[in-house]
């Protein structure tokens, strides 16, 4: 962590950059918050640890419209959204200086399933402990580092930055799972059974939008659920219909530009595996396009903007 | 109004139930303004209300609005309501017929104190273009109670001479009555325009009145930010400066936050405020 | 003091179901929220806090107003019905009791909200003290004690027993319908309990939290401080925050055409969406900032200088948990805390 704020320091001092996007620690190990730095002295409380699990690239958007560069820390898989926001022309290349920061895997206190945590040990980086020590009102207890993971670190595209200007830290495997293996386990359910299991999940939904406000892929300025020009019940959780409906729609809508970065499903207050829509239609793409993935590059041209003559006819050529 | 709810005896029909109302005249004003006059369908008003206060007009389906009232309450036969056509619901209201049915909800807010501080008083309205809408049920009120009110100002200014709303109320009816004077303003030479021209914050230094009156402010942001400091160097206090503000309400009895200013809320102890209060809530109106 | 066997709730709940509605925490697809108590759910009184807070009891997240039909031209209005059933609403925490009187402030205030009003007159609420508080709870700096909850029955839940007490008319009523499964008892079991849950209290790590800087003085002072500046950047928008905590009361009206009908409702909102206070005429928040800005300072300073000092949060520590930037309300107070030093 020295290193990421000596570079930073380096970096604004010199006048390459004009801020630094980062994270900073508040009260616990686990409560790590992105943040902007202005100064140097601020750089001091620059964090990185295992739970920094935020996706920095969506705060480009917004800090690309002031002056100078930004100095941001992306892990691989955010490079992936920085490169997918970057062929949607959401962001210019020139406003960001990209440290491509390493990781080991970042954890969720959401799947550390004591009461009264007041503390975890052992997630540092980039010497994390395989065993953490989690200190509670009633006891200290042990988890593994992996059964704390998130979901999406145990199917890990790869832990190689596809867009950087330098590199930084030391990264590990992490994959202990096959990525679309959730889905073909849903897809081998019977229809019944399938839509009982969306129906349980997606009946918790509160309509809260962090997932929508999250979504690297989601950056529309007036986002089709906001807009008064056609008559659903928007914001207005009025029926089942309607949740499973947002859902089932934003998916469609970030379907061929979703890097799969899971900030979805770490952002659901309720838990819901939104990744697996998402993931669905990114298995369904690779079958019937060939082997994609957003954001990998900026050249290759994505299925579903672009036509070919032997395309696949949807209902057909599907085995 | 409110009556007894059959399904829950003791309970009156929640005030965000809304009454039918019936609109009886419209009259075109400026190429985007209309004042529509409102009655209930068996004919008579639908409420009473105080001088400034506003109601919610509905369009089914559309969305609901604030309005001014800007009728007086001493009108006994009808109410209206003058509309800019600007958004959304403002142009389905400027598309509506006589004899077309709308719904209603209120009186809501504040109220100008005409019974209170402004009796007794020397009054000067400002006013720029749609703003007269709220100051003209405060004219109209002052006029049909003459005596209990000294000298009347009123000061007004819109872009045109075509966008002047009730110009021929303010010209064969106001500047005739007791004691009243009336100025009237463009921002640009016209045609066929023989008045004042120039903005209204400039013409009020022009014509420069004392200060043993009380001032009633209404007009786009820009205009009351000037008009105030013409009245500050007139040597008005803010305590003598009333006005309205304008934030977007959707309860209209305080509830849902939406218009929330500091401890205020605009839609319950507004929208009339004095200038001192206004000081008092911080900055983003 | 009553107590029943824990083994017996679900004969509790059967016979309170008999009788009216019920709503308590229940465990479904991983996740413990308020609903409907039926034979087949599966109840949780263990999870401290539920996501989403219970004030949906009173103030759904949407309901219906009215209905306004059209017919040759003629416009009619049918009002909704008030609820005119009773419930029981079990397993509120103090915090969301609480929570219950800061919404009664909004609500019930001229013109009483009647929906709201007739919700609350068929509602009968029975607390339950939390055993096991939360590293992220903090009922304690707005005065509130979570071993000793407000409502009209207040319960403590125990290895064995459930632990019943009256507090109120309401309460002693919901009482007599249950003697055949209730049994009197002494009060020593409860007071040992609550000493219990005082020296967890003790141990939090947001016990000392102040509002020293906050309050109804705060109202003018802390709107200008460059503090906010600092705080709101990872702010994302999302209204997370709004919809998981029992104070919040904003709410949106719309329409919804049926096709048979134009159906008038309303809905939870959020002071954080960008479009919050848009009009045609513009919008007075433009920046997150503002926004921001504004949900803190009327919890912590608008709300206490309409309402005699009363802050419009009650410490439950859901926007703590669940933010996913980790902002929260305990971050405000404390920006502030350093500032007045």
């Amino acid at each position: 962590m020295q290193e990421m704020i000596q570079r930073a320091k380096a970096l604004l001092e010199s006048g390459q950059v004009s801020r630094v996007l980062g994270w900073k620690k508040g009260e616990t190990e686990f409560d790590v918050e992105p943040a902007f730095f202005d100064t140097a002295e601020s750089l001091d409380g620059l964090f990185y640890n295992a739970f920094c699990g935020a996706n920095l690239s969506k705060y480009l958007i917004e800090a690309g419209k002031k002056e100078g560069k930004t100095l941001v820390f992306l892990k691989p898989c955010d490079s992936y959204s920085y490169n997918q926001l970057l062929r949607e022309h959401r962001v210019e290349r020139e406003k960001a200086y990209i440290i491509g920061i390493g990781c080991k895997g970042k954890l969720t206190v959401n799947k550390i399933p004591f009461d009264g945590i007041l503390s975890v040990q052992g997630a540092d980086y980039p010497d994390y402990s395989e065993n953490l020590t989690v200190e509670t009102l009633y006891g200290t207890k042990h988890i593994s580092y992996k059964e704390a993971m998130l979901e999406r670190c145990h199917v890990c595209k790869g832990k190689e930055h596809v867009v950087y200007d330098e590199l930084l830290g030391e990264s590990q495997d992490t994959v202990d799972a096959e990525r679309f293996a959730q889905v073909t386990a849903l897809e081998a359910m019977a229809p019944e059974e399938r839509f009982a299991f969306f129906q349980a999940e997606l009946s918790k939904c509160i309509r809260c939008n962090a997932c929508r406000n999250v979504c690297p892929a989601c950056s529309c300025r007036k986002c089709v659920f906001d807009s008064t020009a056609f008559d659903s019940a928007q914001k207005a959780n009025t029926t089942s219909f309607e949740e499973k409906m947002f859902h089932v729609i934003r998916a469609f809508h970030v379907a061929g530009r979703c890097t799969d970065c899971g900030e979805c499903s770490r952002v659901c207050p309720q838990g819901i595996p939104l990744h697996l829509f998402n993931r669905k239609f990114i298995k369904d793409i690779n079958t019937i396009y060939g082997d994609y993935q957003a954001g990998a590059d900026l050249e290759s041209k994505a299925p579903l903007t672009s036509f070919r003559t032997d395309d696949a006819e949807p209902g057909v050529g599907r085995g | 109004m409110m009556h007894e709810c059959t399904c829950f005896p003791g309970f009156a029909h929640d005030v965000l139930v809304p009454q039918v109302g019936i609109i009886t005249d419209i009259r075109e004003e400026t190429p985007d303004v209309k004042t529509f006059r409102v009655n209930a369908p068996g004919g008579g008003k639908l409420f009473e209300h105080l001088p400034g206060q506003c109601a919610m007009l509905c369009l089914p389906g559309v969305s609901e609005a604030m309005f001014s009232i800007t009728s007086s309450p001493t009108n006994r036969e009808y109410q209206e309501f003058s509309i800019k056509r600007c958004g959304e619901l403002t142009n389905q209201l400027h598309s509506l017929q006589v004899g077309d049915e709308i719904l209603i909800r209120g009186p809501y807010g504040n109220h100008f104190p005409v019974e209170t501080e402004l009796k007794g008083k020397n009054l000067l309205f400002i006013a720029g273009g749609i703003g007269l809408a709220p100051l003209r049920s405060v004219i109209n009120y002052v006029l049909d109670n003459r005596d209990n009110y000294g000298t009347v100002d009123i000061l007004y200014g819109s872009r045109s001479a075509d966008d002047l709303v009730r110009r021929d109320e303010m010209e064969t009816v106001w500047a005739k009555a007791k004691d009243v004077n009336v100025y009237m303003t463009i921002d640009r030479p016209q045609e066929g325009w023989e008045g004042h021209v120039g903005f209204v914050p400039a013409y009020l230094k022009e014509v420069g009145f004392d200060t043993n009156k009380v001032a009633l402010l209404c007009g786009p942001p820009i205009m009351i930010k000037f008009c105030l400091q013409a009245l500050e160097e007139m040597g008005f206090s803010k305590e003598q400066v009333y006005t309205t503000l304008e934030l977007r309400m959707k309860c209209g009895i305080g509830k849902c936050g939406r218009c929330n200013i500091g401890t205020k809320y605009v839609c319950k102890d507004g929208p009339v405020f004095r200038f001192d209060q206004v000081d008092a809530l911080p900055n983003e109106y | 003091m009553f107590r029943i066997q824990r083994e017996n709730l679900p004969g509790l709940y059967a016979a309170i179901a008999a009788e009216s509605d019920l709503f308590l925490p229940v465990k479904a697809a991983g996740k413990t929220n308020y609903a409907l108590w039926s034979p087949e759910c599966q109840p949780d009184l263990d999870t401290l806090k539920t996501v989403k807070s219970p004030k949906d009891v009173f103030f759904p997240q949407s309901e219906n107003l009215y209905t306004c039909q059209r017919d040759a031209g003629k416009l009619s209005v049918t009002p909704e019905k008030h609820r005119d059933t009773p419930f029981v609403v079990l397993g509120m925490k103090a915090c969301d009791v609480r929570a219950v009187a800061v919404l009664d402030k909004v609500f019930l205030s001229a013109p009483v909200d009647t929906y709201y009003a007739a919700r609350r007159e068929m509602g009968t609420i029975v607390s339950l003290a939390c055993g096991k508080p939360e590293a992220s709870c903090f009922c304690g700096t707005f005065g509130i004690d979570c071993a000793a909850p407000e409502g009209d029955v207040a319960t403590w839940l125990t290895e064995d027993f459930l632990y019943w007490n009256p507090q109120s008319e309401k309460g002693t009523a919901l009482t007599g319908k249950l003697t055949a499964l209730l049994e009197p008892c002494g009060e020593e079991t409860v007071a040992r309990e609550k000493d219990g849950i005082h020296a967890i209290c003790q141990r939090l790590p947001l016990k000392e939290l102040s509002l020293s800087n906050w309050g109804a003085e705060a109202a003018r002072k802390n709107f200008d401080s460059p503090i906010w500046e600092e705080l709101y950047h990872p702010c994302l928008a999302c209204g997370t925050c709004t919809f998981v905590c029992p104070t919040c009361q904003c709410y949106d009206i719309k329409d919804f055409d049926t096709g048979s009908g134009v159906q008038r409702y309303r809905c939870w909102d959020s002071c954080m969406y960008s479009d919050f206070t848009m009009m045609a005429a513009g919008n007075n928040r433009t920046s997150q900032m503002q926004r921001f800005r504004q949900r803190f300072m009327h919890k912590l300073a608008y709300f206490p200088a309409n309402y005699d000092g009363m802050f419009s949060c009650v410490g439950c520590g859901r926007c703590v948990d669940k933010c996913p930037s980790h902002l929260n309300i305990v971050k405000v107070i404390k920006a502030f805390e350093k500032e007045g030093k």
